[in-house]
């Protein structure tokens, strides 16, 4: 299969590099706002539940950065297609940057998780729940990932076999997301995509939604601070990478 | 204001979870803006170290 034109200037590291130079301030900037002015509508400003009081205000950071984690993941993981597929480079660096996030946000979504479980469920954990097993295999997998990179000496062998292991586990996605539709769970279904819409109303969806959009916006800052490091790491010789760092530019 | 930390019996809760939330996202910054600023050293040391064993004469040159 022949790739289309602009997807070439993708594959370029100079191209990509000086992007995510420009696109950064604004994701940055935008992000970190947002998710100030989210959190603190979240904690004061928005209604408390009426049947979980107070503690339902971690719905404007829990489903958040689950949703990250589980973005990174489909990030990393058509990265992955992408790279072992074409050989591009440029995309093994990109789900490398990817997992360390990922990582972090599912490790953060199972803790804010935990405590919003406690007072709701009256547990913190429940060993054999389907929502919390599936999302925990999401944290080993991306710690499997960054294990197996470990692994190899030589990045070209480890960024293929790694992508194998990317591509394959990305089956785990769709089992997260519907575990709480097909098994029983303790965990409630969906409240952004419930069936005929949000189920909460307009003053929490506005905090929730400023949130999701927080979360994104930081989430690719990070993705691009990343692979502009993986990018200087792995073109470390060539020219331009060169005259950029005499530059003195970091 | 006490009300407003307390959370109606869910302070701990609550706070635990943005307190640990605002944590990840500082540390993912400051891992990220480490990575990048030490990019530059790490790829001089990955050079060296693909040119070292090239260095090594594996063949003894004739006199």
């Amino acid at each position: 299969m022949k790739l289309p034109r602009w997807f070439h200037q993708f594959g370029s590291p100079p191209y990509v590099y000086r992007l995510a130079d420009r696109l950064c301030p604004w994701l940055g900037g935008l992000g970190g706002a947002l998710l100030a002015v989210g959190a603190v509508w979240g904690l004061a400003f928005a209604p408390p539940d009426y049947q979980q009081g107070e503690s339902a205000r971690i719905i404007y950071i829990h489903p958040q950065t689950a949703y990250i984690g589980m973005m990174a993941y489909v990030v990393m993981a058509v990265a992955s297609a992408i790279g072992y597929v074409w050989r591009l480079k440029l995309a093994h660096a990109v789900a490398v940057s990817a997992a360390p996030i990922g990582a972090w946000f599912t490790f953060c979504a199972l803790f804010t998780g935990a405590v919003w479980g406690r007072p709701t469920w009256g547990t913190y954990w429940q060993w054999g729940d389907p929502r919390i097993m599936f999302e925990a295999l999401l944290l080993f997998l991306f710690l499997g990932y960054l294990a197996l990179r470990e692994a190899f000496d030589d990045r070209d062998k480890a960024d293929r076999v790694t992508a194998i292991l990317a591509v394959v586990g990305v089956v785990n996605i769709p089992i997260v997301h519907y575990s709480v539709e097909w098994w029983n769970s303790l965990h409630q279904t969906s409240t952004l995509l419930a069936e005929g819409g949000p189920a909460m109303t307009t003053d929490m969806l506005i905090p929730f939604l400023i949130m999701v959009a927080a979360f994104t916006l930081t989430f690719y800052w990070l993705l691009l601070r990343r692979l502009q490091a993986e990018i200087v790491e792995r073109e470390g010789d060539a020219r331009w990478i060169r005259e950029l760092v005499g530059e003195g530019a970091r | 204001m006490s009300e407003f930390f307390l959370m109606g019996g869910h302070g701990a809760y609550v706070w635990s979870a943005y307190g640990l939330t605002l944590a990840v996202v500082i540390i993912n910054v400051w891992l990220a803006r480490a990575k990048l600023r030490a990019a530059p050293q790490r790829a001089r040391e990955l050079a060296t170290q693909a040119e070292a064993p090239r260095k090594q004469p594996t063949v003894r040159r004739l006199q």
